[in-house]
């Protein structure tokens, strides 16, 4: 049957779309080619006479380099080239309001890691051993180790173009009257919460190859998540044309954020390509994927929010302090994530966001799976549990009262269109039989509940512009196969699979015989980049407009042909036919040749902008979404009272997906982020020896824990399908959501086991012990931060909410 | 400058002569002495398949089988693996026929970003040698040396079962629950 | 890619072509067996030998059988995984089987030796690192550095014992066997190891450690409790090993408890087993021998978790370990 794209099903009965693709579960593209070991990601590729390359990095958190002489690295034989700063001397920067970055420090090092000559040689242990012939001085500086540090010393500023001293963003933004909100409330709680940040930890280290051709033209295969952004950054810092760089995002061995920024390594390797004028290799170890990190920000958060005694929020003033690390990255999105989100679950009427980004000299913070939003949804989750205690309401009911509508706007203008949490709530409630567990297991054993929610890809694109976020180009073979081409990069998410389910939809062929290209910014139309859980939705949309588009071209010469009217042409199982008589048709190959026959070469193109948000004030860019995901989740825990060791069997997490384009992928979305959310409630941590010269504490996969398969939980999914207007077929993100709830349903369910709150991430077994010795002497149940650092505010940016006859705008008060 | 200098500098490799058994097939080679096999398999002999996340051993990514016997490639010296029968995930199917391990890994989505399935399928098809009927926790305890950030490991479990069960001549498909959910 | 620095490599047959290529070589060889101790450290620079002797293919170091009078003889080259499944190790001496078993990986143990166990490198935070961040805070004394920085006041390195067959092997009272030019010496495993980060053992540059004795668990009951983040891959940051030997009627006439990962060596609490000898292993007694064992340790920022809670966890670990003799 003829398909239909964008709304093609309605709630809660009524006629559900008949999809034959779509929906269905199936193999990826790349499956087999991931089975068999012959997927090539970056460091598996080889060109002839190729180079091998190292970065000499600074071993300073914070220092002046006064001299570096590499004359005796170059002269080392089998060394072809040694750059240093004033090789490159351009900056560059994910956002365009923060191009700090240099490929290579030339004057200033901001953290231990901060790459300060580049080295191209015969081999790699060669390239390593010039290393050691480089001759750095430097003139340490105080290091700016924490925020307070930050908060305390303004001087020496790590950036100039600070908001204020050391704080690189501040943001102050309120919507509605607070004093009023408050005034309605019934019960204020404030609450402090900290979560340390956290690294992406993909299996893949960071690798790229450079070949710049004697044309005058370069190439650069990259294990990125970006290659689009990666190309404008390589422009810019080589003093390029863009039409003369070619970039390719090779399969990423795992990405979650950590390969989303254009990277120094990325530079250094095409310069030293265009110096020595052969192609060249980078493949990072793991200590220096840490010190890309671009992970999660650690904050600390404090959280003050009024109830009625009936559960329902009347205001909320929420405050962050992230640590940012040394350079800007997504970080001036990451702060206004860290406020963004709060109110897209439950009704918050009136709402305050303060947020502070402190530079250190660490290695910087950016986008991990979630950017920003796990960390205020952990603070909303857990005051929500304690609220919910004071005023005798059960955590599942609280929320179930007081839910978001759906196709409603939130008071700081994020338009929620489909919203299944209701029935999310409601599956994990029955699955792990709560009503008759919670607060009522043995001591040492507890249940813990926790919703969340998360875009189904920015509003925004990092750099402004009026074109779309993703394109699609289609291409249709005589013999029946359709190429697709796209700019989106599959980091093991599946994205170029779902562009082929999408195409086999529309145009009723088999995904077997559909060949997807993407991530080459010659051969593919720009799509954005595979971050914020955009590519299902937005190369979807795209590609069903490119495929119905050709779909169009088509029928017209076949309905000619068959003597049929134009609206009874149907395509499906592989041929094209009257809908009143199927067997008056022909096949899909055939209808190409009828139309190329008529219209000449069969090609279309297909394209995807979000719609624009309502909010118009400074700020409003981070948050809105064409469609919103959200999930509940139980965590069953048992807590080892003599250690505080806490084990979790099992998670129970609902999903609302809206439409799963291939559900075997989703589950394996929402499994692989509720693996990642336990590892970062368990044992996660990017911590620093700050008296120790600020060195990373255990820049290695054996001490940066993640779990294992001894650690990991049995996963209870459930898929609510509600579709949403705006997703291709209905569908909504799956990558990013499902982390998010397991971190406070954990902390939510050591309190129902042992009675203590851990405010903080992760919860390790020192913390919990703490707390329960803390309990056993008569003091507060309680592991977490007491008290906030003093930030220079600016000025509020006040918005009249909607209900208030806003219009999205600031105003002055 | 530091007494320590690394000291890949001086001499220069030496290079030796080796004969591996790698897939079954024999192959001859002139190779720097101090390499891993990892290396070798990947540099000297164009078998990329095996990948590598640390080369410490702390994830397992390298995995690959010497004697039947998983290793860590990352690991083991080139030197002392020759003519010791060594299997890389290249040497898993049969032909053109896939392993059953492999095919279950395809059909059910067991391989998201890929890059620990080389090491994943060889520690699997090593246990499965072992115990055609392994248990969940059999599972788990075989694969417990192999990190995964991607899929929170159930997948692969649910592969591994499958594919036991066809090997074991039972006629087995995925749950509905597997692929679907609850 | 993190790879090794250059070296060459010999593969002795015998002993004595062990000990000869030694000999000619001097400090700069190394001996090696599974290599998943000595690799990693050579590609982080911690140890940089330019001849490496490589003993697995010498038979009489992989042999594992008991002798006449009832010993188990482990060979040091005995892999952890053949140890963990051999049948007789798992019905006669099921903690070596456990202890082994808590090793690393599955992986890792079908590499790693007994012996090599038995003699891993102590670790430490600053230590177990790679070579750039270890310049970045000027080393460390265990290695190119002045200062031990978990102590930096102290005139010794402090780096943790990480073995989790040395505690038990002293707990069961095993004896070991080492082979050097000037021929065989036996020792007890306890005299195998010394109170200090960098000379951590007592076997000589030149000796090879060639097999490992353990007595027959008559009338004995032995347990091995490790304490670490992960079910695998973490060494350990608490280990408790108990030895318990039963008169009839439950009376304990001897015991050894054995904490790893608290000090520099393998450290035997006679506090611990005075507080159970000579009276029934009751709960009583059990918390007492917990106490006393606890008092003493003083673990340093050399390892995962923070110090005060692997402080606390003493206490627990051992009366667990020994509840399980009961």
């Amino acid at each position: 049957m003829a398909t239909r794209s964008g709304a093609a099903g309605k709630r809660g009965g009524g006629e559900a779309q008949k999809l034959s693709v779509i929906g269905t579960a199936r193999p990826k593209v790349d499956a087999h080619a991931k089975c068999t070991g012959q997927t090539l990601f970056a460091d598996d590729l080889v060109l002839p006479r190729m180079l091998w390359a190292k970065l000499l990095r600074s071993p300073h958190p914070h220092a002046r380099i006064l001299r570096i002489d590499t004359a005796k690295a170059r002269a080392l034989p089998g060394v072809h080239a040694v750059i240093t700063g004033k090789d490159l001397p351009i900056t560059f920067g994910i956002l365009p309001v923060s191009q700090d970055e240099e490929a290579l420090c030339s004057g200033i090092v901001r953290f231990i890691g901060d790459p300060v000559a580049g080295i191209a040689a015969v081999d790699e242990d060669t390239a390593t051993a010039a290393m050691d012939l480089i001759d750095v001085e430097y003139e340490p500086l105080r290091a700016i180790r924490s925020v307070e540090d930050a908060a305390e010393n303004p001087e020496p500023q790590i950036h100039g173009y600070a908001d204020s001293g050391n704080f690189h963003k501040l943001v102050h933004l309120e919507f509605g009257d607070l004093d009023a909100g408050f005034g309605k409330a019934d019960l204020v709680r404030e609450d402090l919460c900290f979560y340390e940040g956290n690294t992406h930890l993909p299996m893949e280290q960071h690798a790229a190859v450079a070949h710049a051709s004697p044309d005058g033209k370069l190439t650069l295969w990259s294990s990125t998540q970006t290659p689009h952004y990666v190309h404008r950054a390589l422009s810019k810092v080589l003093g390029m044309a863009p039409s003369r760089i070619r970039v390719i995002a090779t399969p990423n061995g795992g990405g979650f954020g950590g390969k989303s920024d254009p990277f120094n390594h990325e530079m250094v390797v095409a310069k030293l390509s265009l110096v020595t004028g052969r192609p060249v290799k980078i493949c990072l170890t793991r200590e220096e994927v840490f010190y890309c990190h671009r992970g999660r920000h650690q904050a600390l958060m404090k959280i003050r929010t009024g109830f009625t005694k009936d559960g329902a929020i009347t205001a909320m003033d929420f405050e962050s302090y992230l640590d940012g690390g040394a350079y800007g990255s997504y970080g001036v999105a990451s702060t206004y994530y860290t406020g963004a989100l709060q109110t897209v679950t439950y009704d918050v009427p009136v709402y305050r966001f303060r947020g502070a980004r402190a530079f250190t000299n660490k290695p910087p913070c950016g986008p991990k799976r979630g950017h920003g939003t796990p960390q205020p949804r952990f603070a909303v989750e857990i005051q929500l549990d304690k609220a919910a205690e004071q005023l005798g309401i059960d955590p599942a009911e609280i929320r179930l009262r007081h839910l978001v509508q759906a196709n409603t706007i939130t008071a700081n203008y994020l338009k929620i269109g489909s919203m299944g949490l209701g029935p999310c709530i409601e599956k994990v409630v029955e699955g792990s039989k709560w009503k008759d567990r919670f607060r009522k297991l043995p001591y040492g054993r507890g249940l813990g509940l926790a919703c969340s929610s998360y875009i189904t890809g920015a509003g925004l694109p990092i750099y402004w512009n009026d074109m779309p976020h993703s394109g699609v180009q289609l291409k249709c073979d005589r013999g029946g196969g359709v190429t697709v081409f796209c700019g989106s990069t599959d980091i093991g998410q599946g994205s170029d699979s779902v562009l082929a389910y999408i195409v086999a939809e529309v145009l009723g062929i088999e995904p077997v015989d559909i060949r997807v290209v993407t991530a080459d910014t010659d051969l593919t139309p720009v799509d954005l980049g595979s971050y914020s859980s955009r590519v299902t939705l937005m190369t979807g949309q795209a590609a069903i407009q490119a495929a119905e588009r050709v779909r169009g071209t088509i029928t017209g010469p076949v309905a000619a042909k068959l003597d049929v009217p134009v609206d009874r042409i149907v395509f499906g199982a592989g041929r094209v036919f009257d809908a009143n008589d199927p067997e008056k048709g022909m096949s899909f190959a055939e209808a190409v040749v009828t139309a190329e026959s008529k219209v000449g070469t069969i090609g279309s193109v297909g394209s995807y902008t979000p719609p624009r948000s309502p909010g118009r004030y400074r700020g409003a860019g981070v948050g809105p979404s064409a469609a919103y995901s959200y999930s509940a989740c139980v965590a069953e825990v048992e807590v080892d009272p003599e250690t505080g060791i806490v084990r979790v069997p099992t998670i129970w997490i609902g999903h609302d997906i809206g439409q799963c384009i291939n559900p075997a992928l989703v589950m394996g979305q929402v499994e692989g982020s509720v693996y990642m959310g336990l590892g970062e409630a368990l044992m996660e941590e990017m911590a620093y020896r700050e008296n120790r010269n600020v060195v990373h504490k255990w820049p290695s996969l054996l001490e940066y824990k993640s779990p294992t398969t001894h650690e990991m939980c049995d996963v209870i999914t459930y898929l609510i399908e509600e579709p949403d207007a705006n997703g291709p077929f209905g569908g909504k993100e799956a990558g990013q959501g499902p982390l998010l709830p397991v971190m406070p349903a954990v902390a939510n369910a050591i309190y129902d086991a042992v009675g203590v709150r851990i405010d903080e991430v992760p919860m390790s077994p020192p913390k919990v012990l703490k707390a329960m010795q803390a309990k056993a002497a008569g003091k507060e149940p309680r592991f977490g931060p007491k008290s906030v650092p003093r930030v220079p505010w600016p000025e509020v940016v006040y918005v009249p909410t909607p209900a208030e006859g806003g219009d999205g705008k600031a105003k002055a008060r | 400058m530091n007494s320590s200098v690394p000291i890949s500098l001086s001499p220069p490799a030496r290079k030796v002569e080796g004969h591996f058994l790698v897939n079954g097939e024999p192959h001859a080679l002139f190779f720097a002495e101090h390499k891993t096999l990892l290396e070798v398999l990947r540099e000297d002999m164009n078998l990329t398949g095996t990948k590598h996340g640390c080369e410490l051993g702390e994830c397992g990514t390298c995995a690959v089988l010497i004697d039947g016997e998983p290793q860590l490639s990352c690991l083991v010296l080139a030197q002392a693996c020759q003519q010791r029968p060594i299997q890389t995930v290249e040497g898993m199917a049969d032909g053109p026929v896939l392993h059953p391990l492999q095919e279950a890994f395809v059909e059910v989505g067991a391989a998201q970003c890929g890059y620990c399935t080389p090491g994943i399928l060889l520690t699997a098809q090593a246990l499965l040698a072992e115990k055609p009927d392994p248990s969940r926790q059999d599972i788990k305890d075989a694969l417990a040396g192999n990190l995964c950030r991607c899929t929170g490991y159930i997948k692969i479990y649910e592969a591994i079962e499958l594919a036991a069960a066809r090997m074991r001549g039972e006629s087995a498909e995925p749950t509905r629950e597997s692929l679907y959910g609850y | 890619m993190l790879r090794l620095p250059v070296f060459s490599a010999a593969f002795p047959e015998t002993i004595e072509g062990a000990l000869d290529l030694k000999a000619k070589h001097g400090a700069s060889a190394s001996y090696v067996a599974g290599g998943t101790d000595l690799y990693p450290n050579m590609k982080r620079r911690q140890q940089t030998p330019r001849f490496v002797i490589d003993l697995r293919g010498i038979p009489e170091l992989g042999a594992i059988a008991v002798t006449p009078e009832g010993q188990l003889r482990i060979g040091a080259g005995v892999t952890l995984t053949r140890l963990i499944r051999h049948p007789v190790v798992q019905e006669r001496w099921p903690v070596l089987a456990q202890a082994a078993a808590s090793i690393s990986t599955p992986i890792l143990q079908n590499m790693g030796t007994v012996g090599g166990n038995l003699l891993l490198d102590t670790r430490c935070n600053y230590y177990d690192q790679n070579y750039e961040w270890r310049k970045a805070i000027s080393f460390c004394m265990k290695k190119d550095g002045e200062i031990c920085w978990v102590a930096p006041s102290s005139p010794r390195c402090w780096a943790v014992q990480s073995s989790d067959l040395a505690p038990v092997m002293v707990a069961l009272g095993a004896m070991v066997g080492l082979r050097g030019a000037d021929g065989e010496r036996i020792i007890p495993a306890s005299a195998l190891y010394h109170d200090d980060g960098i000379q951590f053992h007592t076997k000589a540059a030149d000796e090879i450690l060639t097999w490992v004795e353990v007595p027959p668990l008559t009338n004995a009951r032995a347990h091995y409790a490790k304490l670490r983040r992960r079910g695998s891959f973490d060494f350990p940051v608490l280990g408790v090993a108990a030895w318990a030997r039963f008169a009839a009627g439950g009376m304990v006439e001897d015991a050894r408890i054995v904490l790893g990962a608290v000090g520099s060596y393998p450290k035997l609490s006679e506090e611990a087993a005075s507080a159970v000898r000579g009276g029934l292993l009751s709960e009583d007694r059990i918390d007492a021998a917990a106490r006393a064992a606890g008092r003493p340790a003083k673990p340093l920022d050399n390892t995962d978790f923070t110090i005060g809670w692997r402080k606390d966890m003493v206490p627990v670990f051992v009366r667990r370990a020994l509840a399980s003799l009961a």
